[in-house]
């Protein structure tokens, strides 16, 4: 689960991190108002988006230059800056086409920049141990610098349970050659951001950049933070933080039904049980020809509701001009996914062809089921077979 | 001869709720010994005929187990790995999906001293065919034969099974090594255990995207590794930083793309199957 940057600052600030003075805004007036309170000649006014690139995109529509993050010199001047950053949606080369609209805007004092610094913390699967990295190289994606120059990355691994010791976060800042002030400044910072990412169970915390301002404060000029879905559960406050504008409404309806779902572009639906073979399920589409709809893996103790749900999901993209049904049956039986294709036919009454492939337990009951049904299934023995049919049956279906 | 797991496996089940109950009744119809549950405050009873216990070491001492099989919900799977390993189980099988990554690291650090392997979680188990079951995957599929076995996936471990015995290739023992980012058990670990096993002769790799643990595993093959190898990697047409179910099935920060697993595996000499469909066909040619 993903946060806005005003909100992971806010979780820093909480923890004892230094980042800049700012008031968030639903509105074009409030960000007037803001401008006022903060008392600045400028101020930096940054569209609160979960996507990336915000500085260097656009908002469709507006026949404005600039981007999703402007400095303004006037209160007057915010407002009507501010009407287009809500009005308009904020294209990215991360949002897609159709961009995200905006609903909160950060207003924020502007810094004066003197050094930027890359501070980063993810779990590094090969060790098992949270890694802390900060950079001196920043501004690029961090990625890049990472595969042309990975000494430029300095690295300490985090004990879970002792945090970050102050020995660790001295020996970052002064590798970082930051001066004898502004090392317990960088200190505090490291220390309320692995805080944070141990508390509320972060899988990525990042503070890219960290600046330290020609006055020599050394604050979190941006902050982004995504949380481990499988922790939500222990964290109703995190939870709380969830923007339900920036989830796509079929995912998100698909998580309410305890399924995965993953929306793609093609025009083929998938509906598998486990995750490995609904991704190799999307692969054999395309290795045949086809380009699958969607990932969904209903899951191992899905019941006859969340099948049906998932039919519902897939069925309501009308793209899909053909479905996939592809079943090994492990924890989950062929005869309740049989079972729940039926009651799902019943009630949806899909226009599209489908495809039903079973295997596993209960298997030779499942396949009964279907065949006993009437119902116009085209059953498939094994995943080449499925995939050859599905595929055909979209182009079919895709030239009435 | 397998791995890990075999006829006198002695293993209790933690959690028997309404999964753990129903995979007990299957594990045990397969042949496993499953000498009974731990659930906190049934101690004393009997559950279809399995003896409950309050704790892991009760049951230890009571049943002679050596082996447990993790159906505790997430909330409290990580302390039910943790208190199977203190009371001295060698073999965890941790079959719960949804633990949060912390928690894991914080197993991962509690097991390092203790003498026992944990697989998955978040895995459908291990299985020596014929023998011994601990897990979820379906018994039938599955004969007794030469292949090694190695998955990150559930479904599509059956899958490769399947054309596996279909092609008369039976499998030594199989490992899910479950889908979640910090696990107990690695390629390699698994690896090292199947080219010292004198039943195995050929081994059969299955993994995703996300992490770079396939990639460490082709260059622990050239080195290490003298059986023939067969691998798949699924998710070649998974988006970049979407997670794809398995909260370790993600491609992020440029890396865990399936492409890039491919090109190690290859690199390495391993032969890879294009086609989720030709696992079990890329492993025969490899025996060759």
């Amino acid at each position: 689960m993903k946060i806005h940057e005003y909100q992971a600052k806010q979780l820093l600030k909480n923890a004892g991190a230094a980042v800049p003075a700012g008031i968030v805004a639903s509105d074009h007036h409030e960000v007037h108002k803001a401008f006022h309170s903060l008392g600045k000649p400028k101020a930096v006014l940054k569209t609160q988006v979960h996507a990336g690139g915000r500085g260097k995109g656009r908002f469709k529509g507006s026949n404005k230059e600039f981007g999703g993050v402007k400095v303004v010199s006037h209160a007057d001047e915010a407002r009507e800056v501010a009407e287009v950053m809500f009005s308009f949606p904020l294209v990215t080369k991360q949002t897609g086409e159709h961009g995200q609209r905006v609903s909160k805007v950060l207003v924020e004092e502007p810094s004066s920049i003197a050094r930027e610094i890359y501070l980063g913390l993810v779990i590094d699967r090969s060790i098992g141990l949270p890694v802390l990295m900060a950079s001196a190289e920043c501004g690029v994606e961090i990625e890049e610098v990472a595969a042309r120059n990975p000494a430029a990355i300095l690295k300490t691994a985090i004990d879970p349970d002792r945090g970050l010791l102050p020995y660790q976060a001295r020996r970052l800042a002064y590798e970082l050659e930051l001066k004898e002030d502004q090392v317990p400044q960088l200190e505090k910072i490291m220390t309320a951001l692995v805080r944070v990412f141990l508390d509320c169970d972060c899988s990525l915390a990042e503070i890219n950049p960290l600046v330290v301002t020609t006055e020599g404060r050394v604050i979190a000029l941006d902050a982004k933070m995504t949380f481990d879905d499988n922790a939500l559960f222990r964290h109703p406050d995190i939870e709380q933080l969830r923007d339900l504008a920036e989830e796509n409404p079929a995912e998100l309806r698909a998580s309410k039904a305890g399924l995965s779902y993953v929306s793609l572009h093609g025009n083929i639906g998938c509906l598998v049980n486990g995750a490995g073979l609904a991704m190799s399920t999307m692969d054999i589409i395309k290795l045949h020809g086809g380009e699958p709809a969607n990932f969904l893996d209903v899951g191992g103790g899905a019941n006859k509701e969340q099948v049906t749900e998932a039919f519902r999901i897939l069925l309501s993209d009308d793209r899909v001009k053909a479905v996939l049904v592809n079943i090994f049956g492990g924890i989950m039986k062929c005869d309740i996914i049989a079972s729940a294709i039926l009651a799902a036919f019943q009630e949806v009454k899909p226009k599209v062809p489908f495809v039903v492939r079973l295997e596993g337990t209960n298997v030779e009951l499942g396949r009964k089921l279907l065949a006993e049904s009437g119902l116009k299934i085209t059953t498939a023995t094994d995943l080449t077979d499925a995939a050859r049919k599905v595929v055909a049956a979209a182009k079919q279906e895709s030239k009435n | 001869m397998s791995i890990l797991v075999d006829k006198s496996t002695r293993v209790v089940t933690q959690g028997m709720g309404k999964a753990g109950l129903f995979h007990s009744q299957q594990c045990r119809d397969y042949g496993t010994q499953l000498v009974g549950g731990v659930s906190p405050g049934k101690g004393g009873t009997t559950r279809e005929g399995f003896p409950q216990f309050n704790t892991v070491a009760e049951a230890v001492r009571k049943t002679g187990a050596n082996a447990s099989m993790v159906f505790v919900p997430p909330p409290s799977a990580a302390d039910a790995i943790m208190e199977a390993a203190d009371a001295g189980i060698q073999l965890i099988v941790a079959i719960t999906e949804g633990i949060p990554v912390l928690d894991m690291v914080r197993v991962m650090r509690f097991l390092k001293d203790k003498p026992c392997r944990l697989i998955g979680p978040n895995c459908p188990g291990i299985i020596t065919p014929g023998q011994c079951k601990i897990g979820i995957m379906p018994g039938y599929i599955h004969k007794p034969g030469p292949i090694g076995l190695i998955s990150r996936s559930g479904t599509l471990t059956y899958e490769a099974v399947w054309q596996l015995s279909n092609l008369g290739l039976g499998q030594s023992t199989c490992i899910g090594l479950g889908g979640d980012p910090v696990n107990g058990t690695s390629f390699i670990d698994a690896l090292q255990m199947f080219q010292k096993d004198p039943q195995t002769e050929g081994i059969v790799m299955i993994g995703e995207i996300g992490g770079n643990q396939e990639e460490q595993a082709a260059a622990y093959i050239k080195q290490h590794v003298t059986k023939p190898v067969a691998a798949f990697i699924a998710g070649r047409t998974a988006p970049p930083g979407k997670r794809m179910g398995h909260a370790g099935a993600i491609i992020s920060g440029g890396s865990g793309s399936a492409d890039d697993k491919v090109k190690a595996l290859r690199e390495a000499g391993i032969a890879v199957a294009d086609s989720p469909a030709d696992m079990g066909a890329t492993m025969k040619k490899a025996l060759k």
